[in-house]
């Protein structure tokens, strides 16, 4: 085998593929689950934060701020104009958003033990 | 509205359901197994079947009848049952369908390896389903009565009859197709009527809602009261009544109606003048339409109300027990997540419609503030701001659209809670699926016969709360926290089901006490939901010991994309 660079400074690379690090539970399987559960629960945090700030800021603001609710938009109440209907294409748009963060996380994931799992068949 | 055309409307909606049912049965004998078939299904049509089943009685009646009575405030309800779907579909959708759990007590077995973890969740699926089909049963009633005139109780058994045979005859796979085309047919019911509708509303010289007066009756206007009321009467006024009011019977006699409370028993017709405020039936606030056009006006305590609302709508939806079959149809997690999507759009699209209906009742239909039965905007509009042949027609259509609402619920929940009797209650086999089909259906049946008549869309949102304090510390903790113990989700459960159960056996059997007792009580979630996850997640730090030992492979199998090549465990649902 050729080594073209110093040893010491390459990423330690696991010895064997990370799919069976994973089924066997060892330390390091563990780490990259914990890892992947870690950024999508950090993706779902964030977004249920915003969705409970407007949904409860929203009803703050209107008791808070009278002066807002009684605000008109194209001829309707501001509530009736946010409530009855430019929720909903919001909620959906969140929704795609998710969901294509969501599926990176996992792309980046299953690539990343792919890769390792290459480079593990390469140097056995 | 004529009788014979909303018996058609009924009629029509019943026999389509059923053929579609028995049909369903012979196409599914041709595939080897429904799971199979069902991967076949495009994400729209899988969408669809979700869309349809989740809009009930509440959403296609209730909805409308509750901003008519609350106004603003209610507003939150359709959009808490849409962002429902979204915090769902961020928390728990995928992981969800990649446990393989098939019904929420499989999900705490599988998750927990707890069997009393597993029986809790299927009582309390049993008591939120339970919950779920009695204002299904009391609407449909109404309905019933609304264009036929039958008595109350005949819409309800017509629904269970049916929904049972469907059941019974087909089991869950002949469920399955009819519910795509219910929601389409839900959107059309409500969505061609409102056309016209805003038409009519337009021709009339759109009129607003920006007085500072209560409803009133514009033109002289008499009122057939169908079903005993107490009614409050604001300033005395001068009527004709033909029946009979306190006690006294008159036939077409004048008399004045001095102010405060009325009773007006069944079958009474009440003529006002021109100009007469709108008597409200006892317990519905009056306000003036300025007030009602706006949110947090009017009703005592409604902040909390409203907090206590969205946090039932937006955290119970993952946690009824007719939702998670529907994943399952999903081939794998990431379809999943897209199908939640799609059934976001759909119910978004859904939603835009009933709170128009709410404002025109509002506007054309004040007696029903007086009636107590507001539920019924959605059927009486069409008919009253048409009339004629196309009244008739649209007021067919809209009938027929709630008649499938009420069947395609009822058909999924009552076979989600068969399931869970079979399973986990009776023996096991198909015969005590069928027991558990009829026990399913036969006691909210009785108790929607025997209890006092509610509004739809307030038992459905106790329904809510309920799935809120129980289900939703368990599926969230239960997906996110490896440090979530078997203790620990049953005290949750425990808990959170038996203090959201009290507040609703009591709003439900003597109706909320006044005051903020009675606030808490009718809107319990702002209290037990947190309650319920604090004591899942004290308990689960004081048993450290008791974490299920599969707990890391189960986190691999409800995280990991399909695509990997991992072990996910052997844990398989039972069949029924």
């Amino acid at each position: 085998m050729l080594v073209t660079g110093p040893r010491t400074r390459a990423v330690r690379r696991p010895r064997y593929p990370v799919t069976r690090e994973i089924d066997e539970q060892t330390g390091l399987g563990e780490a990259y689950m914990r890892s992947l559960i870690r950024t999508q629960l950090r993706l779902a945090a964030g977004l249920c934060l915003v969705l409970g700030a407007v949904a409860f800021g929203l009803p703050l603001l209107f008791e808070v701020f009278p002066a807002v609710r009684e605000q008109e938009v194209l001829g309707a109440p501001l509530p009736w104009v946010l409530l009855g209907g430019l929720i909903y294409p919001w909620f959906v748009g969140v929704g795609w958003w998710y969901v294509r963060q969501a599926e990176r996380n996992e792309d980046d994931f299953a690539e990343l033990v792919d890769r390792s799992e290459r480079s593990a068949a390469e140097e056995r | 509205m004529s009788a014979a055309y909303g018996l058609a409307g009924v009629v029509l909606v019943v026999v389509a359901t059923v053929l579609i049912g028995v049909l369903g049965v012979r196409i599914s004998r041709t595939t080897s197994d429904f799971y199979v078939a069902s991967r076949t299904v495009t994400p729209l049509r899988n969408a669809s079947a979700i869309g349809g089943e989740y809009l009930s009685a509440a959403s296609f009646l209730g909805i409308a009848g509750l901003i008519l009575a609350y106004g603003a405030d209610m507003l939150w309800l359709p959009v808490g049952w849409t962002g429902g779907y979204l915090v769902l579909l961020v928390l728990v959708s995928a992981p969800l369908r990649r446990s393989g759990a098939y019904t929420l007590p499989d999900f705490a077995e599988a998750r927990l390896e707890s069997m009393a973890v597993r029986r809790v969740a299927s009582v309390l699926v049993v008591l939120i389903s339970w919950l779920y089909l009695l204002p299904q049963f009391q609407s449909a009633g109404l309905v019933l009565r609304t264009v036929t005139g039958a008595p109350v109780w005949a819409g309800g058994v017509l629904i269970a009859v049916v929904v049972a045979v469907n059941v019974l005859v087909g089991g869950m796979r002949s469920v399955t197709l009819v519910q795509a085309f219910q929601y389409w047919m839900k959107l059309t019911a409500l969505a061609v009527p409102l056309v016209f509708l805003l038409l009519a509303w337009r021709y009339d010289g759109a009129p607003g809602l920006s007085s500072d007066v209560p409803p009133r009756f514009d033109d002289r206007t008499t009122v057939s009261v169908g079903l005993a009321v107490t009614v409050n009467v604001t300033a005395p006024v001068q009527v004709v009544v033909d029946g009979r009011v306190d006690g006294r019977d008159h036939r077409s006699d004048p008399m004045v109606l001095a102010a405060g409370e009325h009773r007006i028993e069944a079958d009474t017709d009440v003529t006002f003048p021109a100009g007469a405020d709108v008597p409200h039936v006892r317990g519905s606030p009056v306000s003036t339409d300025r007030q009602w056009m706006l949110p947090l006006d009017g009703r005592d305590h409604s902040l909390y109300g409203t907090y206590s609302l969205i946090l039932a709508t937006f955290l119970g939806t993952m946690g009824l027990p007719h939702v998670l079959v529907r994943f399952y149809t999903n081939p794998d997690g990431r379809a999943a997540r897209r199908t939640t999507v799609m059934v976001l759009s759909l119910l978004g699209a859904f939603y835009l419609l009933p709170a128009l209906y709410g404002m025109l009742g509002r506007l054309y239909t004040p007696e029903l503030l007086m009636t107590g039965r507001a539920d019924a905007v959605v059927l009486t509009l069409p008919g009253r701001l048409i009339g004629g042949l196309g009244g008739d027609l649209l007021g067919a259509l809209v009938t027929g659209g709630a008649v499938a609402a009420f069947l395609s619920t009822s058909s999924g929940i009552t076979v989600s809670v068969a399931g869970v009797l079979a399973q986990d209650i009776l023996r096991g086999g198909v015969r005590s699926f069928r027991a558990g089909t009829l026990l399913a259906l036969v006691v909210p049946l009785a108790l929607a016969i025997t209890a006092r008549s509610l509004a739809v869309a307030d038992v459905v949102g106790l329904a809510f709360a309920v799935a809120a304090s129980t289900f939703c510390p368990l599926l969230v903790l239960g997906v996110w926290w490896r440090r979530l113990t078997v203790p620990g989700a049953f005290a949750g459960l425990v808990a959170g089901g038996l203090l959201a159960g009290t507040a609703v056996i009591v709003t439900i059997a003597a109706g909320p006490p006044g005051g903020l007792a009675g606030a808490l009580l009718a809107e319990p979630a702002a209290w037990t939901v947190p309650i319920a996850f604090t004591v899942m997640i004290v308990v689960s730090w004081c048993t450290p010991g008791r974490v299920p030992p599969g707990v890391a492979r189960m986190m691999v199998r409800l995280h990991t994309p399909e695509s990997l090549d991992v072990d996910r465990g052997t844990w398989r649902p039972r069949r029924v």
